[in-house]
């Protein structure tokens, strides 16, 4: 029992990381951009990240508090995403280039970025880059008080997450909402849908675009920035990092572009990916279970495409631009 | 209103044709507004980027060791984005390179590990080259059936398949194929399994140039060629046209995966001597741009790699001598996608202005 609450706990710690990318990457898609530097940009959103926290609290030294190092943390990996993003979108909406070309040229550079960050930050500041303890603590800290952890099973399953957890959910009703039940909602996924039936109905497609990617990356970042903070230990590590953001790609197409999905989905791959580390299966090597997630993506995108049903699949022009002088 | 204040400031006109001189001159402008845009990061850190870039020239092609070596980076490099290139012509989004080389590695592994004592040289490394051709082309095969069959988004399929392939092999060097037990590494291979050295580079340089031939001829010689451009314009008009187009999309896979398995066999077999889940290293990644910066071309693809390489091996230099991180070559090789990027589009589309536009009319 201990052993299954210790994996439920753990999986939720790496799906928040998840969450942030899928959620912004959901954003991202419905506008019809197939955003493939994610990657880059959670490395970004990480090295960024760290360094907000760490500069602030080299600045404030004994006056550092935990909620103003976690807000300059979340501010400066948005930032980081945001305009990561906005090169992303300039590029594709504005210059018209291929998006998968400039979402992989995305990826190199951002995670060349945030490696030259990560690096630069260690060798400037002599060997080794970490928070004070104090401040450490309050990244993985959780915001429930300790009575209500202690309720059996449920306790430490529901309340003992970090706070990033619960904004991550916070965050995934409200994409719902705006989704579903806004009217810029509804223009965003028409857009996604159909850019030139949008346009013709006088929607403004550059606008929805860029808010919708640029936005979406800011939220993709804060992934990384959540993984180097709790799952690091606040130090820099792009070995733990690599991959990250490509998995939330994968998720996005698990989840169905839906942001409600996406809290049971993003928990449901943490499990896979760390359950190596907790579960052994006999028969089952363990290095073959952090395929588990890329197998069942890829099952999934089979089925939907087989069924063909209209309310599961892609936004219809993802991954293609929209040029009005061509229809 | 009228119609006149309806013209946009700016509007975009398609080019029909430019001159040669004229892109060829946009092109080489973008490099060098990217190398301008390198310095920044350069700046920041406090290294002086003249010296920076001269450390970068010198570190990769002053000697002919370090030739030689960076040459070693662009053969995976070009290899792949020939094998990219008919897949992007044909509007097909292979993004799966990586998993390819991946999977043509394990192949060739598979025979340098297990037939290395029983085969003659020359005959191991030629059922390596084939069965590395033929398992990266069925793991690429995978995704364009399923494509050709149901429509499946082929960007998503072949980017998960990387995944899967880099997982196989993470499970082989710890499971079945460890060496030593609990090193988690892959044996290296005997000296009958490694690639012959020709001109102080292993002969994998000799197989891509002879592929940058075939494929030019390939593209644009050849009937399967033809119905590739054909598919890639749009695919209504080669049905019309009585092409069978499944089989199109899963026959030009098939080739697209059966290069890239080679590389990955050069890379085994000529360069790092072992197998690891890394081994494709970003390669799949990075020479999807290559080949798009090319505008497809084998010929352009040579330059492309090279220029790719050359800032890689020259960032090595760059970190032991004036301890920049070597992430540089990341960030300077991201600028000048970009810019290249960027550049099609001046390439592709005019600017009119609505001033200058008047005035047109009026004369």
């Amino acid at each position: 029992m201990t052993t299954l609450i210790a994996l439920i706990v753990a999986a939720v710690t790496f799906g928040t990381v998840l969450m942030y990318g899928t959620l912004g990457e959901i954003l991202t898609e419905k506008s019809g951009n197939l955003n493939l530097g994610v990657e880059g940009i959670m490395y970004m959103g990480g090295a960024f990240g760290l360094a907000g926290a760490f500069y602030y609290e080299k600045a404030a030294g004994e006056l550092a508090s935990g909620p103003a190092a976690i807000s300059i943390a979340i501010l400066s990996a948005f930032a980081a995403g945001m305009a990561a993003s906005l090169i992303y979108s300039f590029l594709t909406i504005t210059l018209r280039a291929n998006q998968n070309v400039t979402g992989l040229a995305l990826s190199i550079f951002g995670t060349g970025i945030g490696q030259f960050v990560g690096e630069f930050m260690r060798v400037s500041e002599g060997g080794y880059v970490a928070l004070s303890n104090n401040l450490k603590e309050s990244f993985s800290a959780t915001v429930f008080p300790d009575f209500m952890i202690k309720i059996p099973f449920i306790g430490r399953i529901l309340f003992s997450h970090t706070i990033f957890f619960y904004i991550a959910i916070v965050l995934a009703v409200l994409m719902y909402l705006f989704l579903t039940r806004t009217r810029y909602g509804m223009y965003l996924t028409a857009v996604g849908e159909s850019p030139s039936t949008s346009d013709a109905a006088g929607i403004n497609i550059t606008k929805y675009k860029y808010l919708a990617t640029v936005i979406g990356g800011g939220i993709s970042a804060i992934g990384g920035m959540v993984y180097i903070m709790t799952t690091a230990g606040c130090v820099w590590n792009h070995e733990g990092l690599s991959g990250v953001g490509w998995l939330a790609v994968a998720l996005v197409i698990f989840c169905m572009w839906r942001p409600l999905n996406a809290i049971w989905g993003s928990v449901l791959f943490g499990a896979m990916m760390i359950m190596y580390l907790r579960v052994s299966v006999p028969f089952i090597p363990t290095e073959l279970y952090k395929i588990l997630p890329y197998i069942v993506t890829v099952i999934v995108l089979i089925f939907t495409s087989m069924r063909n049903s209209r309310d599961k699949q892609p936004p219809a022009s993802l991954g293609e631009n929209y040029f009005r002088e061509e229809r | 209103m009228s119609a006149e204040t309806r013209t946009p400031l700016i509007r975009l006109v398609k080019r029909t044709e430019m001159a040669k001189g004229k892109v060829f001159g946009i092109r080489v402008a973008s490099i060098v507004i990217a190398l301008i845009l390198g310095c920044i990061p350069m700046l920041l850190t406090g290294t002086d980027p003249i010296s920076a870039y001269g450390v970068i020239i010198q570190g990769s092609l002053s000697r002919p060791i370090y030739i030689k070596q960076t040459v070693k980076i662009a053969i995976p490099l070009l290899g792949c984005a020939l094998a990219i290139a008919p897949c992007f012509k044909m509007r097909f989004w292979n993004i799966g390179a990586e998993g390819q080389i991946t999977m043509g590695a394990v192949a060739a592994t598979y025979f340098a590990l297990f037939w290395a004592e029983s085969v003659p040289h020359v005959v191991l490394l030629a059922i390596m080259f084939i069965t590395a051709a033929a398992a990266g082309g069925l793991w690429a095969l995978i995704p364009a059936f399923f494509k050709a069959r149901w429509n499946t988004n082929e960007t998503l399929f072949t980017l998960m398949m990387n995944y899967i392939a880099i997982g196989i092999v993470a499970w082989l060097q710890g499971g079945p194929w460890e060496g030593r037990k609990g090193s988690q590494l892959i044996p290296m291979f005997q000296d009958s399994a490694r690639l012959p050295t020709v001109l102080g580079v292993h002969c994998g340089w000799i197989i891509v140039l002879a592929l940058v031939f075939i494929m030019y001829i390939y593209m644009n010689r050849t009937k399967q060629g033809y119905e590739i451009a054909v598919i890639g314009d749009s695919v209504n008009t080669a049905r019309y046209a009585g092409m069978n187009v499944g089989w199109i999309i899963m026959r030009t896979m098939f080739i697209s995966g059966a290069i890239s398995g080679i590389v990955g066999f050069m890379i085994v077999s000529g360069a790092n001597f072992t197998l690891y889940s890394g081994v494709a290293d970003g390669v799949g990644f990075t020479s999807i741009t290559v080949a798009w910066l090319s505008q497809l071309n084998s010929f352009a693809m040579i330059a492309v790699s090279m220029i790719l390489a050359v800032i890689e091996k020259g960032a090595n230099t760059l970190q032991t001598r004036l301890s920049v991180p070597a992430s540089i070559a990341d960030i300077i090789t991201g600028i000048l996608l970009f810019c290249m990027l960027s550049s099609e589009f001046f390439i592709n589309y005019s600017l009119v202005f609505r001033r200058r536009e008047k005035k047109e009319a009026e004369a």
